[in-house]
């Protein structure tokens, strides 16, 4: 269970979280919506250990544990997952490889057995045949020339392999063409069951048509200022967030 | 806490680390007086049983060096060398040559358990025959500071014609080889540390490989400097005739020292027609500790001639270690369609400082010449790349393609690119490109995110930086070299 609780920081003097309150329970899917500059990736970015964000105040745990205290290693082993509004390119690092270090770092964290290459592969494929993913897309460098969908496609296919308890996307729709935002949402349902939650930022009600929020939260100048079931979403598209976020004012 | 500083801060930690392999062996040795002169030549001369032609080439070597300046150009500082405060010989003392592993000194042993040298291999040196069926691919000549310890493979390898031996022992075994090529390629008078080299080197690794002949395995030597206060003066020459292929690894680790210790190496390769020669190195001397105090001076002269047509010489190299390294491997591309290569990776951290690249002189027609160089500086280094690519008048079509690129790990060190390019003939095409990178704080944070330690992400970011070399290196190095990268880099953990 994420909770978060009175969350509050700042870039240098810049304050962009104003309190923000949420409990996301295990086994849901809770979507985060709200205009530019709301806090939206900052929060994203807080709960996965970002250098350069401070926290002034509030908490945010997972599971009970504290997630502020936390290295973004120790979170990772944890079970915390950001999927990257922009993937980061790491050139000349085979995405396999990266991945079975990444798998294994975290299972040998958790006191886990660690993979071998052979079954690492096996896991791998089975997933990337999940997502439509082509087998060479194993051998080329971590995003390195991926377009905007295969990047994004990539990780989802982390997601799919290290197999997160808390997955936070931030805004993984944005850069997709309908297909490829289908086979996302596929890889993300795919990860539904009572051991995982997820945190889907997004500005477009589009996504939450194929990945369905158990709730939706509007955040607006750092602060959920609105929370509801999927209605909301639609509510949104059909009115904008300028209307809610005068009632909220 | 700021982004910049906090990652400064990790990468402070992550580039300081303790040298991990410094250690030192205590064996008697048998060692010549301090100082240099024609008296210490003549000794090390005698101590060898050296013919008068080999003593005589030493005498004028010293001579010449008697009469020239230490370089000064290249972008290293360091203390003023008292070339008359050092050895310049020593040995193990050893009564006859080991014949089984309990003859061999213990503590010999121990050192190379400790450099990692497999059990099996330790065996092979101290010259225990092998159960059929049982040998790695990998013939181990060991230097021991200046005396070739043992040598293995050389049954095998004889029955291929390959010659594979300490240098001293060819001079009295293959006179007429040593005599035609030794300094064919590096004159004595070459430069400042190749007439010193010439005039005390104490020995090295003779290989020949006779016309059409592929050398059945990988050859490797162990360089170690271990008595305190001897310059270590490796001397190798590699001639390989018609058809013949030959890949040679050369790996380097030094035990921990207070005072800085020199080393100036000559190696030599000649390739006939047709002829290839592939030499990888990998080099992880003591640095100097974090304030830069200590470490071996590495002042070296590599360099390939490709002689004959189609023949091809490609170093490798991984450079971890040295206070500070000037080295130049080069090559000579004399025969028409003659290919050259040069793939290197240079590591300096703390306050060690490099200057090291390649020279490419096309000499022949449609000859071509590759350059693919990674630098990697951290903590208060400097790395320098210095290149000369010159394309003489009658090298019609030259090519030669260049690539440079650097990485730099936080905001104290420095990354330099010298690139010399000189063409006498209107049809040569050359290319040069150079980049220069530093590790983004984004790049870590993406692959702490997914549980990598900032260590290991910071070792996987730099691997993958020199990939496009590592990949050039032999089977038995690349692990090896892939391994030295992120220690080199590693923090102070443990």
């Amino acid at each position: 269970m994420l909770e978060i609780k009175g969350l509050t920081a700042a870039i240098g003097d810049k304050q962009i979280l104003n309190g923000v309150d949420l409990v996301v329970p295990p086994g849901e899917i809770h979507a985060i919506m709200g205009p530019n500059g709301a806090g939206k990736s900052t929060l994203s970015y807080i709960l996965s250990g970002r250098p350069g964000y401070e926290v002034t105040g509030g908490e945010a745990s997972f599971n009970g544990h504290d997630l502020l205290e936390m290295e973004p290693e120790e979170r990772a082993a944890l079970g915390v997952f950001l999927a990257f509004q922009y993937p980061v390119e790491l050139p000349g690092v085979g995405n396999a490889n990266f991945l079975r270090t990444a798998l294994n770092a975290q299972r040998r964290a958790r006191g886990e057995a660690e993979l071998d290459a052979p079954s690492f592969l096996k896991l791998a494929r089975a997933e990337m045949k999940r997502l439509s993913m082509p087998d060479d897309m194993l051998k080329r460098n971590v995003n390195v020339g991926f377009s905007g969908g295969e990047k994004k496609r990539n990780e989802v296919l982390q997601m799919a392999i290290l197999k997160p308890k808390l997955a936070i996307l931030d805004e993984t729709d944005s850069g997709l063409d309908i297909d490829a935002l289908r086979i996302v949402s596929e890889g993300v349902n795919a990860q539904r069951g009572p051991n995982f939650s997820a945190l889907v930022i997004t500005h477009y009600q589009r996504l939450l048509d194929y990945i369905v929020p158990d709730r939706v939260h509007v955040l607006s100048a750092g602060r959920i200022i609105r929370s509801g079931g999927p209605e909301l979403a639609h509510e949104l598209e059909a009115h904008g967030y300028a209307g809610i976020v005068a009632d909220a004012a | 806490m700021s982004e910049t500083v906090d990652s400064m801060e990790a990468v402070t930690a992550v580039t300081e680390g303790g040298y991990k392999w410094g250690f030192s062996t205590d064996i008697d040795m048998d060692m010549a007086p301090v100082g240099l002169n024609e008296d210490i030549i003549r000794l090390i001369s005698s101590k060898k049983n050296e013919p008068d032609w080999l003593l005589e080439w030493r005498l004028k070597s010293y001579a010449a060096w008697l009469t020239m300046e230490e370089p000064d150009w290249a972008m290293v500082h360091h203390e003023k060398i008292d070339y008359q405060a050092l050895h310049y010989y020593a040995a193990p003392k050893k009564k006859t040559g080991p014949k089984s592993l309990d003859e061999v000194d213990p503590e010999l042993l121990k050192t190379y358990a400790k450099l990692g040298i497999p059990l099996k291999e330790q065996a092979y040196l101290a010259g225990v025959e092998p159960a059929e069926g049982e040998r790695p691919q990998v013939a181990v000549d060991a230097v021991f500071d200046s005396v070739s310890v043992a040598t293995t493979f050389r049954d095998t390898l004889a029955k291929s014609g390959v010659i594979f031996c300490p240098i001293s022992e060819a001079v009295h075994d293959h006179p007429e080889l040593v005599r035609k090529y030794l300094g064919s390629v590096v004159p004595a008078s070459d430069n400042y540390f190749a007439a010193l080299n010439s005039a005390v080197f104490t020995d090295g690794s003779f290989v020949f490989i006779p016309k059409g002949v592929r050398c059945p395995m990988e050859l490797s030597t162990y360089f170690r400097i271990n008595a305190r206060n001897t310059g270590q003066f490796e001397r190798t020459l590699i001639v390989v005739e018609d058809g013949g292929y030959v890949s040679y690894l050369e790996g380097c680790t030094a035990p921990q020292r207070d005072e800085n210790q020199l080393h100036a190496a000559v190696v030599e390769l000649v390739a006939m027609e047709d002829a290839t020669i592939k030499y990888s190195t990998v080099q992880n001397w003591y640095p100097g500790d974090a304030d830069g105090k200590g470490g071996i001076y590495n002042f070296v002269t590599k360099r390939g001639a490709c002689r004959g047509a189609r023949s091809k010489i490609s170093w490798t190299q991984v450079e971890t270690g040295s206070a500070v390294t000037w080295k130049y491997p080069s090559c000579i591309l004399q025969g028409d369609g003659a290919v050259g290569e040069f793939y290197s990776v240079a590591v300096t951290t703390n306050h060690q400082q490099a200057d090291t690249g390649t020279k490419m002189i096309h000499i022949g027609r449609n000859t071509s010449s590759t350059i693919i160089s990674k630098g990697i500086s951290a903590g208060r280094s400097n790395n320098t790349y210095r290149g000369l690519v010159r394309v003489l008048a009658k090298a019609e079509g030259a090519r030669n393609f260049t690539q440079c690129d650097s990485l730099l790990i936080g905001d104290q060190c420095g990354a330099h690119t010298v690139p010399y390019i000189e063409s006498r003939n209107p049809t040569a095409k050359l290319e040069h490109e150079a980049t220069t990178s530093k590790i983004s704080d984004d790049q870590l944070f993406y692959c702490r995110s997914r549980g990598l330690s900032q260590e290991d992400a910071v070792g996987m970011i730099v691997n993958g930086f020199c990939r496009d070399v590592l990949k050039e290196l032999p089977m038995e190095f690349a692990v090896e070299a892939q391994k030295l990268l992120a220690i080199s880099l590693e923090g102070s953990v443990g």
